[in-house]
């Protein structure tokens, strides 16, 4: 079982450039049933035997695509994300890396009351290795079929963590990259929520960084209603304040976000944190022992 | 984005935002003229990119020409230290001179708008508690932060800046003023996406005007591309010479003090929890590097030309996790570095991705002497050995 996306996913790529095509093809080559692309302009054309569309709900009316990636540059990917909602899809995952933030706020207000979930921006998509499906531009090969959920603010990291569980033999439910910005679509809540949901989901890999009070809130979430096991790491335990760490939303502000005060919120929470991030699969593989 | 105190004031003019008259001087002779235009008393304000000037001698007022002119040729040149700019302090290369205000009488609030990011939303705040740091105030008694949220669609409405305006305690014949101004404000923040605007202290003067004391404004990195003329603002003598030598080249380097161990790794996460691991095996981490998504080895070079510029740096740590990138690219691009640029240090290299086993026969096959390690808590064990010279 997954959450998110899965074997029913019709999968439409928004911004079918020379990004957007390379991982389109590596999204079909992993399995995901790619139905088309939409760039505005190029609407009937194909490229590399994707047909491509000029708007979302013409594409969605021929396709049936039930899930959009996006990769539309940061100019007009606050756009593509509304696009996509209007046309009425349940899903849109935005790859894209540095939307203004006053960007996302609009987006954020558009998206309110309509039944489009965003997953991102500046993620590296969402993947359930079991049913052959990746949304996103992450490594497919690190990935095996399993049954734990990983929800992680960062891209190479979350790798690093699935590289681990899968060298472990661990395999996983779904991946959810929520991305590195301010405002972002999913949280860690909201994805804990999906997982706790999912019995296919058995234990909960959450990954989060200093910045913001995201990860207190998921805690705060899990001490309430969380039995399976979650295990923990927060990166930036060394950074220091003021400085933003890469991503716009990991920075240290008026002594707020601090990997501390996160762990030990997860800690009181009973997640298993781990101070080390090789350690993560380990944990893992000790709480779903038991 | 930061910039200094003068432009903050300009952009928030141009708005409509009422601040006091002034000019920016690179010299004491040019703050003399800028005093007698203005007309004295002036305020000597150094223009450094961090709080706390007051309280560090950074802003001193001068009541003849004279005074002008001693005061600014003490603070040009000197490097001022305040509770923001680290022990290291700041070089004062810039002074504002502005109109001297009569403080007699008047009030000093506060007032700021950030994007609240669990609420998804921009938010307005107001404090009493003027010309102190707000991070105290907040810290001691939130309460005392007034907040309201903007509905983005349709912007900061009179009635919000009416709550705000009477939850400071202004009376009721300023309220006009007060719903101008702080609507002024808020239009500033939105016409150049700021990620912070910050009015501290927010002045009402005896005679009942309202007027920015002082303006601190950052922008969204992210928005640039559509501010040109915003890009201009930019003072790269405030920031560190290797980190904007970084930036021209698409990497994202932080210099951390009194750390000996370099990191170059791609992912801000992986980047973060790189210098953690770093710390747990007992080193110090010399830096924050992210090379990005697309570690080519023209990237490489360049990070390792950047981090070598610190001295302090006594071993480096490779760790990048290819995924789609093929490692023996990766592994060349190091070897490449590292031969051209006459690297010195022992550097350690940890890589996943495809062609994993190629990558690491090509480091051993160079003869550099390159540690590989399978994964990070090895790897950062090998490199603070390495860096404290044990190994």
């Amino acid at each position: 079982m997954s959450v998110l996306v899965g074997k029913d996913t019709r999968l439409l790529v928004q911004g079918m450039g020379k990004h957007g095509t390379f991982h389109a093809i590596g999204c079909r080559e992993y399995g995901t049933n790619v139905v088309g692309g939409v760039t505005p302009g190029k609407g009937g054309t194909t490229v590399e035997g994707f047909p491509l569309f000029d708007a979302v709900d013409e594409a969605v009316r021929k396709t049936g695509a039930n899930v959009s990636v996006v990769f539309v540059p940061p100019p007009g990917a606050a756009d593509a994300i509304m696009e996509a909602a209007d046309a009425g899809l349940p899903l849109v995952v935005c790859i894209t890396e540095g939307i203004p933030t006053l960007d996302m706020v609009k987006v954020d207000a558009y998206l309110r009351g309509r039944k489009t979930r965003l997953v991102g921006p500046n993620c590296p998509g969402v993947i359930s290795p079991g049913e052959k499906c990746k949304v996103g531009i992450m490594p497919g090969h690190i990935h095996k079929g399993g049954s734990v959920g990983v929800v992680s603010r960062s891209g190479t990291l979350t790798y690093e963590a699935v590289a681990q569980l899968t060298a472990l033999g661990i395999g996983q439910s779904t991946c959810i990259g929520i991305g590195g910005d301010p405002i972002i679509g999913t949280n860690h809540t909201a994805s804990l929520k999906l997982f706790n949901d999912d019995p296919g989901t058995e234990a909960v890999v959450l990954i989060g960084e200093i910045g913001g009070s995201a990860e207190e809130e998921a805690a705060a979430w899990v001490k309430a209603n969380v039995k399976k096991p979650v295990v923990g790491f927060i990166a930036g335990q060394t950074a220091p304040p003021g400085r933003r760490m890469g991503h716009a939303g990991a920075i240290i502000a008026g002594g707020k976000g601090t990997a501390e005060e996160k762990m030990k919120a997860m800690t009181e929470a009973g997640i298993h944190v781990v101070k080390s991030p090789a350690d993560i699969g380990a944990a893992i593989a000790r709480v779903i022992k038991k | 984005m930061k910039i200094h105190e003068y432009q903050g004031k300009a952009v928030l003019a141009s708005h409509g935002v009422p601040v006091p008259k002034g000019k920016v001087a690179y010299t004491a002779d040019e703050a003399v003229e800028i005093a007698k235009e203005l007309g004295l008393p002036v305020v000597v304000k150094a223009q450094i990119h961090a709080g706390g000037r007051g309280k560090a001698g950074g802003v001193k007022l001068a009541k003849t020409a004279d005074e002008v002119e001693s005061l600014s040729k003490s603070m040009l040149g000197t490097t001022l230290h305040t509770h923001q700019t680290g022990p290291e302090g700041r070089l004062v290369r810039r002074l504002l001179i502005e109109q001297g205000m009569d403080l007699s009488g008047s009030r000093e609030m506060y007032l700021a708008i950030v994007v609240d990011r669990a609420a998804g939303r921009p938010v307005f705040m107001a404090s009493s508690q003027g010309g102190m740091d707000i991070e105290e105030v907040a810290a001691k008694d939130p309460k005392a932060i007034l907040k309201e949220v903007v509905e983005p669609a349709v912007g900061f409405q009179a009635f919000q800046a009416r709550k705000l305006a009477f939850g400071l305690g202004l009376p009721g014949a300023l309220l006009g003023k007060a719903v101008t101004f702080m609507q002024a404000l808020y239009k500033a923040f939105e016409s150049v996406d700021a990620s912070l605007l910050e009015v501290n202290p927010f002045l009402q003067t005896k005679d009942g005007q309202l007027i920015a004391l002082d303006a601190k404004v950052n922008f969204d990195d992210n928005a640039l591309y559509r501010h040109p003329e915003l890009k201009e603002l930019r003072d790269f003598d405030e920031e560190d010479p290797l980190e904007v030598e970084a930036s021209k080249f698409s990497l994202n380097y932080i210099k951390l003090e009194g750390g000996s161990v370099g990191c170059m790794v791609n992912g801000a996460g992986l980047a973060m929890a790189t210098m953690d691991i770093i710390k747990l095996a007992g080193g110090a981490p010399a830096n924050f590097l992210d090379v990005g998504g697309g570690a080519n080895a023209e990237q490489i070079k360049n990070a390792f030309r950047i981090l070598l510029a610190d001295k302090e740096v006594k071993a480096v740590l490779i760790n990048i996790f290819g995924g789609i990138l093929r490692c023996d690219v990766l592994a060349e691009g190091v070897i490449a570095a590292v031969r051209d640029l006459g690297v010195k240090v022992p550097v350690v290299v940890r890589m996943k991705g495809n062609n994993e086993e190629k990558g690491k026969e090509m480091l051993k096959a160079s003869g550099f002497g390159f540690a590989t390690a399978d994964d990070m808590t090895e790897a950062a064990k090998i490199v603070v050995a390495q860096a404290s010279g044990t190994r």
